[in-house]
C-alpha cells in the first residue's frame, strides 16, 4: 500500500468518485497555487468501493467550496491544522456559479458577447440541474 | 424600474392588471391617443420581424409617442461589432423604452442588466418571446371571457416552437387547464416540459392525429413547420404538411373553439376557414396591439 504522508495546514479531499480528482484538480485551480499537491487515485473504500483523495497543504482559505460543490457535493473537505482534522466542511450545491462553466449553447448571447461572465443559475435542486442564466440551456455532466 | 424578459416575469394578478388594461384601450382608444406624449419607443431588431416591430411600432404610435430604431443587424452599430451591452447604454440616452429583438438567447436579458430605460424582450431566438403569450394569453381572455377550465390544444412545430413553450408555462399557472399536444414524433413537446406538468399534476396527452380530439378542445392553437430548424430540406418537405386544418376538420370541433396562430401562417391552415367565426387569429394580432400598449404604459408606470 502507498503511504503519503500527513499535512501541517490545508485540506484533504475524501470520499472523490474514482477518476474525477484530476478533473477536480483542474477545477480548483491547483495547478496555478505554489503549494504541494498529492493526488491519491483508485484508493479503497468500504463505502465506495474506490475512491480519490486530493491532498492540498495551503492556506485553507484558498479553497472555493462553491466550485467543489457544484462538481460533487457528496465530497468529504477535512480542514487540517497543525496536522489534525479541526473542521468537517458540508457541501450544499450553491444557487449560483459564475464562470466555472461555460454554456455550451451556440445561440447563447456568451457566445458573442465580450466581458460577460458565463452564470448558472440552480433550477432544480433534486435533479441537481443548472441552467444558464441568460439561455437557460441545461448545463451537461461537468466530466463530459 | 422593470423589463419584461419572460412572461412569468408578471404574476397572474399583475398579468390580470395588465389585461383589465388592455381591454379598456381596447374599448376606448381616444382615451390613450396622447398618453406617451413626447416619449419614444426604440424598436432594436437585430433580426427581421416585420409582425413583432410593426406592432410594437403600431403601439406606441396609438399612445402619441414617437418610434426610433432599426430593423436588421447590418444597419446597427453591431455590424460594426458592438456590444449588445454598450448597444443599449446608447440607446438608453435616446429613448423611453426599448423592445429589442436578438438572434441570440439571452441579449435582452444583457440589455436589460445595463440598461437605464425599461427592456422588453421582442424575441430571442428560440428562447423567449413574451409579448406573444400576453397577446395570446390575452385573446384567449377576452374572447373565452376566462383564463381557467380548458381543454387546450397545441398542434404542429412542439418541439423548437418557443411560443408554444412559452404558452404552456404560462397557462399552467391558471387552474382546471388540460393539454393535449398534436404533432409528429419528430416534433413532440420536450421533456422538461412534460415533466413540469407530471410534477404539478396537470394532465396531458401526446396524439399524433389531429381529427381524434377535435370534438374536445377548448381551443386549437396551431404552430408552423419552421424551415430554419431543420437540419435538411428532406425532413423539412416530409413534415411541413402533416397537420393541415381545413374545414372538414373544423366540421369536428364545438360551436365556440377558438383557432389561435402566433402567425406567420404558411399552409397549415387552410383559407376557407378565415371566415369562419372560430377562427381567431387575426382579432390576435389586434390584441396583441393593445397588450403591447398596456405594456408600454406599465412599464413607464404611465397612469391615464
Amino acid at each position: 500500500m502507498l503511504n503519503v504522508g500527513k499535512i501541517e495546514e490545508g485540506f484533504v479531499l475524501d470520499h472523490i468518485e474514482a477518476g474525477k480528482s484530476l478533473s477536480l484538480y483542474h477545477h480548483l485551480q491547483l495547478d496555478k497555487l505554489d503549494c504541494t499537491v498529492a493526488i491519491i487515485k483508485n484508493a479503497k473504500s468500504n463505502k465506495m468501493g474506490k475512491k480519490d483523495i486530493l491532498k492540498v497543504e495551503c492556506d485553507i482559505n484558498t479553497l472555493d467550496l462553491d466550485v467543489l460543490a457544484f462538481i460533487d457535493h457528496c465530497i468529504t473537505v477535512n480542514v487540517i491544522k497543525d496536522g489534525e482534522i479541526v473542521d468537517k466542511k458540508e457541501l450544499t450545491l450553491p444557487k449560483e456559479i459564475k464562470n466555472i462553466i461555460k454554456c455550451k449553447n451556440p445561440r447563447c448571447i456568451t457566445s458573442i458577447e465580450q466581458g460577460l461572465p458565463h452564470i448558472f443559475v440552480l433550477s432544480d435542486e433534486k435533479k441537481e440541474i443548472y441552467r444558464c442564466k441568460y439561455c437557460e440551456e441545461k448545463y451537461e455532466d461537468i466530466t463530459k | 424600474m422593470r423589463h419584461l424578459m419572460s412572461p412569468l416575469d408578471f404574476t397572474v394578478e399583475e398579468l390580470d392588471k395588465l389585461f383589465d388594461l388592455a381591454n379598456d384601450i381596447e374599448h376606448n382608444m381616444a382615451k390613450y391617443a396622447h398618453a406617451c406624449d413626447g416619449k419614444k419607443l426604440a424598436t432594436c431588431f437585430y433580426e427581421p420581424s416585420t409582425r413583432t416591430r410593426l406592432s410594437f411600432e403600431s403601439a406606441m404610435l396609438n399612445l402619441g409617442g414617437s418610434v426610433i430604431g432599426f430593423s436588421d443587424a447590418g444597419s446597427s452599430s453591431a455590424s460594426k461589432g458592438e456590444s449588445v451591452s454598450d448597444t443599449i447604454r446608447v440607446i438608453s440616452c435616446f429613448a423611453d423604452i426599448c423592445a429589442i429583438r436578438h438572434p441570440k438567447e439571452g441579449a435582452p436579458m444583457v440589455a436589460a442588466s445595463k440598461s437605464s430605460i425599461p427592456v422588453i424582450n421582442a424575441g430571442d431566438g428560440g428562447h423567449q418571446h413574451p409579448t406573444q403569450t400576453l397577446t395570446d394569453l390575452l385573446t384567449i381572455r377576452s374572447l373565452k371571457g376566462k383564463l381557467k377550465n380548458f381543454t387546450v390544444g397545441l398542434c404542429g412545430d412542439l418541439k423548437f416552437g418557443r411560443t408554444v413553450h412559452s404558452l404552456i408555462h404560462a397557462l399552467i399557472r391558471y387552474p382546471d387547464i388540460q393539454f393535449i399536444f398534436i404533432s409528429p414524433e419528430e416534433l413532440k413537446v420536450p421533456d422538461y416540459l412534460t415533466d413540469i406538468l407530471k410534477e404539478k399534476n396537470i394532465p396531458y396527452e401526446e396524439v399524433i392525429r389531429l381529427e381524434e380530439i377535435m370534438p374536445r378542445l377548448d381551443f386549437l392553437y396551431m404552430t408552423r413547420v419552421q424551415k430554419e430548424r431543420f437540419f435538411n430540406e428532406e425532413d423539412y418537405v416530409r413534415l411541413k404538411d402533416f397537420y393541415i386544418l381545413d374545414k372538414t376538420k373544423m366540421e369536428l370541433a364545438k360551436s365556440d373553439m377558438l383557432v389561435l396562430h402566433p402567425l406567420p401562417r404558411v399552409n397549415e391552415i387552410s383559407v376557407e376557414i378565415d371566415d369562419d367565426p372560430r377562427a381567431a387569429y387575426f382579432k390576435q394580432v389586434q390584441y396583441g396591439v393593445y397588450v403591447r400598449m398596456a405594456l408600454v404604459l406599465t412599464l413607464l408606470e404611465v397612469e391615464v
